[in-house]
Parts: C-alpha cells; sequence; structure tokens
C-alpha cells in the first residue's frame, strides 16, 4: 500500500513539473515574440534610438569595417571583435582619437579625434546592439562628487602607478608600447578607460573596483594631476622624478656656477 | 673725559698685540694668510662642495628639529587633502608637516635636497679636474684616495636622506638596497637582517639610519674633508705651467685678503644658486608618492642622479643567474649591484698606483699637465664618463623611451650595445683629438700662427702667410720648447701679457676714433 501511494504521488508530482514547465515556456515565448527586437520592424518604425544605431553602422561601415569585419566580428590579424565590448570603449577609443587608428603600431596612440562627441556615440550605440557591453553610469557627476580623495589616492597608487607614475605622467611599457599621462582627461575618459582597459590597460570591472571606488580614483587623478597648485616650485621638472632632477642640477646649477668660476677668476 | 690716541689701525695692531700675546696666533695665521692660490678657474671647483656642504649641515639641523624618524603607525589629518585619513608612519607624516605646516620648511627640504644634488655633481667634476690634469700625482695620492672615500661617504649619506621620509619612493630605494645586500654570497640574507633586524621593511631601519644620516656619516664626512683641506694646505696647491712657475713655486693670490674676498663671494653665489633653484623647481614631491607600501611601486622610480648608473647597469645586465644544486644561487643583480659598486670604489683608488707602475713616473709633479698631453689618461678617463653617462641614462630609461616615444625594449638594447662599444669609441676618437691638438700647438711653434692673410705667388700657388714666434732658421722654421701650457693661436694673443680688452661674455672694447676717422676718408674716396 505504502508502497503504490508513493508512486502514486510521484506521478502526480511529474505532471505537475510538465504542466509548470509548459505553463512557463508559453509564457517565456509569448513575451518573447511580443517584446523580441525585429529589425524589419524597426526599420519600419524609425524611431530616435534606432536612427542613432543606423548612422552609427553607417560610419562603422565606412570608417571601421577595414579591421573590425562586417558586424563588428573582428578580422584575424587586423582588428578585435567589437561584440560585446559595449558603448564605453567606443566611445573612450573615439573620442579620444586612439580609433580610427592610421597605422598598426604597438599602440594607437591619442590623437585629434576624427568623429564629434554625437557621431561617436551613435557608433557606441550600434556595437552596443550588436552585443551589448559595458557603459559609463548616468550619474557619474554625482559619485565623483562626493567621492573620497584620500580613498581614491590608495586606490590609484596600489592599482594605477605602476604604470602611469605616482604623479600621472605616465610610463613606458614594453615593446613600444606606454600608459599615456593622465594631464588634462575629463572624468568619462579615465571612468570609460578603467571599465573597458583600452589598449594595454587592463579592465577594472565593477567587481574589482565598484563604481563608487572608480570615482574615487578619478577625483584623486584630478585633483593631483590637474587642480595641485604643485607646493614647492615654479617649475616641476614634469613630475618625473630624480631623472630630471639630476639634469636639472647639471644644466642649471652646475652650468651657472662653473660660469661664476670663469668670472671670479677671471677677475683678478 | 680722555680722548682715545691713535688710529683704528693701530687700535687693530694693539688688539691684535693682546690676542698674540695671549692665544700665540700670530704665526699660525700667517701662514695661513699667506697661502697662495692659483687663479684658474678649475681651482674653484672643489669649493662648491664645500659650501654646498656647509649648507647642508645648517639646513639639515633645521629640518632634524621638525622630523621623527619613528615607525609608528598614525592616520594622517594634516593639511594635504588627498592623503587625509590614510595610514602612514610617523616618520613619513612629519615630512609632510615639516613640508606643509612648518614655516619655510619646504624650502629648505628643497634647499636640502638640491644642495646634496649639487654637493654630489661638484664633487664629480672636481674629481674629473683633478684626473684629467694629473693632480692627483705623487705626492698628492693620498689626497685622491680621501676624495674617492668623500664621494662614497655623500653616496650613501645620500641614500639614506633619501630614505628617511618613508614615503613610496625612498621604501623602494630601499627595497632594491635589500635585494642587492641579499645577493652577496653567504652573508647576503644575513646582511640584510642584520640591517632591517629582521625582515624587511621592519620597524627599526628608519631610526637606524636616522642616527647614521645625521650623525655618524656627517662626524666621518666633516672630519675627511677637513684632513682633504689641510692636505692642500701641507702640500700646497698644485698649478698650471707657464711664465715663472715651477715645480718649485706656487704663483697665485695670497689667501688674505684677495682670496678670501673672492671665496666670500663665491660661496654666497653657491648658497644663492641653491636658494633659487629650491625656490623654483619642485624637488621629491613625497606627497604625491604617498606613504611607503610593499604592494605599491611606481614607474619612473628612480634613485638621486649619482646612483642612478648602477640602477642602469642593474637594468642593463642580463638575467644570468648562477646555480650550484641543490641551494646555491647567485643572483644576476650581484654582478652589476655588488661587484660594479665594488669595482667603483676599488679602481679609482687605485688608479693613482697603477698609473705609477705602468709609466714608471716616480717624480714629484706640482705643476699640472694639459689633458691633451697625456693622451692615454685622458682617453680613459673619457671612457669612464662615457661608461657612466650610458648607465645613467639606462637608469631613466624608462622616462627616456616614454618621453622621446623609443621603445623600452630597444633602450634597453641599445644600453646593452652602448655600454660595451661607446666607451671603446670614445677612447680611440679622445686619443685622436689628443694628438690632433698637440700636433696643432706643436705645427704653431714650428710655423707660426695663421694670419689670414692669402697670398699668390709669381707661379700660381696659392699660400696663407704665417707669422713665426721668434726668429726662424734657413728653413723657416722656429725653435721653440712646448712649455706644458696654452700655446697661442691668433695673432692678437701673442706676447706675455693677457688680453688688454675687458668684458666677460663679450668684448667691450672700444674701436679708436682715429681708425674711425681714416675709415671714413678712405671710404669718402680720399685716397
Amino acid at each position: 500500500m505504502a508502497a503504490s501511494a508513493k508512486r502514486r504521488r510521484g506521478w502526480r508530482k511529474r505532471l505537475g513539473a510538465l504542466a509548470r514547465f509548459t505553463g512557463a515556456l508559453v509564457i517565456v515565448g509569448g513575451l518573447y515574440s511580443v517584446f523580441s527586437p525585429s529589425l524589419y520592424a524597426q526599420e519600419a518604425e524609425d524611431n530616435a534610438i534606432d536612427s542613432e544605431v543606423v548612422k552609427g553602422q553607417e560610419l562603422y561601415d565606412t570608417s571601421c569595417i577595414s579591421c573590425h569585419g562586417d558586424d563588428g566580428e573582428g578580422i584575424e590579424g587586423r582588428g578585435p571583435s567589437l561584440i560585446g565590448v559595449g558603448s564605453a570603449a567606443v566611445e573612450f577609443q573615439v573620442n579620444t582619437g586612439r580609433m580610427p587608428m592610421a597605422a598598426q603600431g604597438a599602440q594607437a596612440p591619442d590623437n585629434y579625434p576624427q568623429f564629434t562627441e554625437e557621431e561617436a556615440a551613435w557608433i557606441g550605440a550600434y556595437i552596443e546592439y550588436l552585443g551589448g557591453g559595458a557603459s559609463v553610469p548616468d550619474d557619474l557627476a554625482a559619485l565623483v562628487e562626493h567621492a573620497d580623495v584620500g580613498e581614491g589616492g590608495d586606490l590609484y597608487r596600489v592599482n594605477c602607478s605602476s604604470c602611469h607614475g605616482y604623479a600621472g605622467g605616465g610610463g613606458a611599457l614594453s615593446s613600444g608600447a606606454e600608459a599615456p599621462a593622465l594631464e588634462g582627461v575629463s572624468d568619462e575618459e579615465i571612468y570609460q578607460a578603467m571599465l573597458t582597459g583600452p589598449q594595454n590597460m587592463p579592465v577594472f570591472a565593477d567587481n574589482e573596483l565598484t563604481p563608487e571606488q572608480k570615482a574615487d580614483i578619478i577625483a584623486y587623478v584630478q585633483y593631483v594631476v590637474n587642480d595641485d597648485k604643485d607646493p614647492g616650485g615654479v617649475f616641476t621638472l614634469g613630475r618625473y622624478g630624480p631623472s630630471t632632477e639630476g639634469l636639472a642640477i647639471f644644466l642649471v646649477g652646475m652650468t651657472a656656477l662653473l660660469l661664476t668660476t670663469l668670472w671670479i677668476a677671471g677677475k683678478s | 673725559m680722555k680722548r682715545r690716541k691713535g688710529t683704528s689701525d693701530s687700535l687693530l695692531t694693539k688688539a691684535g698685540g693682546e690676542l698674540d700675546d695671549r692665544f700665540k696666533l700670530a704665526a699660525p695665521v700667517r701662514i695661513l694668510f699667506n697661502k697662495v692660490f692659483p687663479d684658474h678657474w678649475s681651482f674653484l671647483l672643489g669649493e662648491i662642495a664645500l659650501f654646498s656642504f656647509i649648507l647642508l649641515l645648517l639646513s639639515g639641523t633645521f629640518l632634524a628639529l621638525f622630523f621623527e624618524p619613528s615607525m609608528v603607525e598614525v592616520t594622517y589629518n594634516g593639511a594635504y587633502v588627498p592623503l587625509q585619513g590614510i595610514e602612514m608612519s610617523r616618520a613619513y607624516e612629519s615630512s609632510l608637516d615639516l613640508s606643509f605646516e612648518v614655516r619655510g620648511g619646504l624650502f629648505m627640504r628643497q634647499m636640502h635636497h638640491w644642495a646634496t644634488l649639487l654637493f654630489m655633481a661638484s664633487i664629480l667634476i672636481h674629481m674629473l679636474r683633478i684626473f684629467f690634469t694629473g693632480a692627483f700625482r705623487a705626492p698628492r695620492e693620498t689626497n685622491w684616495m680621501i676624495g674617492i672615500i668623500l664621494f662614497w661617504v655623500g653616496f650613501f649619506e645620500g641614500f639614506f636622506g633619501y630614505s628617511l621620509p618613508d614615503d613610496g619612493l625612498s621604501g623602494t630605494g630601499l627595497r632594491i638596497m635589500e635585494g642587492m645586500t641579499a645577493s652577496v654570497p653567504f652573508i647576503g640574507p644575513w646582511a640584510s637582517a642584520a640591517l632591517f633586524r629582521g625582515q624587511f621593511p621592519g620597524t627599526d631601519v628608519i631610526s637606524m639610519i636616522y642616527i647614521i644620516h645625521v650623525f655618524i656619516f656627517p662626524l666621518i664626512l666633516l672630519a675627511l674633508i677637513t684632513v682633504h683641506i689641510g692636505l692642500v694646505f701641507a702640500q700646497k696647491h698644485t698649478q698650471w705651467p707657464g711664465p715663472g712657475r715651477t715645480e718649485h713655486n706656487v704663483i697665485g693670490f695670497r689667501m688674505f685678503p684677495n682670496y678670501v674676498m673672492k671665496q666670500v663671494g663665491f660661496m654666497l653665489f653657491i648658497w644663492g644658486v641653491i636658494a633659487a633653484m629650491a625656490g623654483l623647481f619642485q624637488i621629491n614631491p613625497i606627497w604625491l608618492f604617498g606613504p611607503y607600501e610593499v604592494s605599491v611601486v611606481s614607474s619612473a622610480s628612480q634613485p638621486d642622479f649619482y646612483v642612478m648608473y648602477l640602477d642602469g647597469l642593474i637594468r642593463l645586465f642580463p638575467a644570468w643567474e648562477f646555480r650550484i644544486p641543490p641551494y646555491f644561487t647567485l643572483p644576476a643583480v650581484f654582478w652589476p649591484a655588488i661587484a660594479g659598486m665594488g669595482l667603483s670604489v676599488l679602481l679609482p683608488l687605485v688608479y693613482p698606483a697603477l698609473e705609477r707602475r705602468f709609466t714608471k713616473d716616480r717624480a714629484h709633479h706640482n705643476l699640472l699637465q694639459r689633458p691633451r698631453d697625456n693622451p692615454g689618461r685622458t682617453s680613459l678617463g673619457v671612457m669612464v664618463v662615457v661608461f657612466w653617462v650610458v648607465g645613467a641614462v639606462s637608469g631613466g630609461n624608462d622616462v627616456f623611451a616614454e618621453k622621446f616615444d623609443i621603445s623600452l625594449n630597444a633602450m634597453t638594447w641599445a644600453g646593452r650595445i652602448g655600454i660595451v662599444v661607446l666607451p671603446i669609441i670614445a677612447y680611440y676618437v679622445t686619443y685622436r683629438i689628443c694628438l690632433g691638438l698637440q700636433q696643432h700647438d706643436r705645427e704653431v711653434l714650428a710655423h707660426g700662427l695663421e694670419t689670414g692673410i692669402l697670398m699668390r705667388d709669381p707661379n700660381g700657388r696659392f699660400y696663407e702667410v704665417h707669422q713665426p714666434l721668434a726668429e726662424p732658421d734657413e728653413h723657416g722654421h722656429t725653435q721653440i720648447e712646448y712649455n706644458g701650457w696654452v700655446v697661442p693661436k691668433k695673432m692678437n694673443r701673442v706676447g706675455a701679457l693677457p688680453p688688454t680688452d675687458r668684458g666677460f661674455f663679450k668684448s667691450i672694447e672700444e674701436p679708436s676714433d682715429n681708425g674711425g676717422a681714416a675709415r671714413d676718408e678712405i671710404e669718402s674716396g680720399k685716397h
């Protein structure tokens, strides 16, 4: 008795599970068919977002496709796939003039931008449309405003200074690559760079540095690199530390004093 | 009231007499005042080091009033915003307070650091002068060796000072020193543990270094400088050869009053240059480096320039590790750091003895040599300078690579090849230049000065008229002995007297009116 009751309960359980599963499939499928984007339908509707994607695609097809390939799939040996990199990466690379790249090299150097910020946003929208990806939070300005500069300094020294230097002056990497100087960069640029890891930079995703921590770092960089009044000198010697100080002592100090020795010995 | 008799002169005499009666000063002071200094600019280079050392003592005393060599952990709450709330050692905190909250503190700190760089730079330049002119030869080898030791004591004194503030850069420097110490076979790890009282960084190293930096090494420097200058007095100055100058006299100015005035002026000028640099150029901005943490290393972490060539050697040396299984490892850093530094101490120390041995020249020399007259030594010196410069540039090769857009790998390989090849090229080129200069001197002595007047003889040959310096023989040659000093190369440099036109940077001689009138006449066509 006990065994047959158990079996019957098992059957009921399986039937119930099947019913729930079918129900879930129907709901998901139904929702999908209602909300799923259809390229043809969107082109017909031509709303604002889609027009950005289309304009972005037009720019992509004339300026990016030769290296990054059809639909951002990438071309072996020329350019990586852009599916999933997101708009933050696109806007960083395009707005700093790193992309489109003039020639293949160790690293794309920053340059005069080839597109307006609006156009960069269109390309970003297109890449986002292809495969999603990271983007800058809308409330970045508020985050930076409430950031902790001291905490940012601590994070900067641990995570950034080994390449960009204590004072954000930049530094050399191997084989001709470099970590650029941070002078005059905007909050958005720093955020985009940390989020997407352009060129040789590692990615600092949100699970490594939270958006708040990123904002702390931005606040510190802006304080030290761009707002600091540089106590202790009219000339900072580029803040490269002892190497330029050594040059200065010979070019300025020793030179002035050698001329003095000539003058003093000459005045006999 | 009784009027005082006599002039101020006789008063001075009287005061002097009273002092001499009590302290027996006349004889030593007379020797001091009558000490003769040669009047060539190259004799003033050592003074730059001496006067910057005095400034180092003064500014260092000021800094010591406010600096605390303590490794106690504190939370910063001072004036510099980006470090507020950060945990750091008391040593770093007091360095920050010294910079931002003590009146004039940052200026004094910067002055102390610039004076250090000037001290080391002027020692190097002074050393080059002594080397290239052969001033280290007998009887002055001891003073040369004291000078070399002075350089190395200054080297470590500077390195310890760089380590004291306990900022990110100091800690990085100490870490490298720890690695170098530990690389010495067998005793290395023990020596490193003794230095840091256990594991790096420990909590004792700053207070130990502090006593060395503010007391022991300054005392050694002071003692050595005193002996160094005392020996110059005892052995008398060397001098350049020239009319009336022999191995047995010194021609120049007496200490008093002429030379004292010059020296005081020079000292104030040196201090002025250091103060100006301290006010204008930021140096060692420790607040940017942050407190030292073992996990933090910045790019462009360099030592001060006098250590930089060693850093460069470490960067250039290939990673050749030597192992004897099962336990023994000799790390690659041993060769450039420990062997390299050992040789840099040893070779200069024994150089005078080596030169004596190879040239078999055991005579006493009070007259200097012009660098061109000893091409072997001069070329050797230039070779060392080139080696040093390639090493120092390689010590900053990441900064060079980044700022001049050169691949860092290319910089490293250029340094590796350059440090071997360039000194050899420099030796050859310098040797040829020395011989060329010698030959030109001899040519002027034999054929006379080039006058710039070109003539053409009847069969069409062009030649330049030479002004012989003495009565020529039947071949048109003059027989004048080279005396080891400047040979006139221009017509207006001929004669025993120095050039008559005044002015330092450019001549301020006025053309005579007479000549002007004659020129006007010629130009107006009256002749």
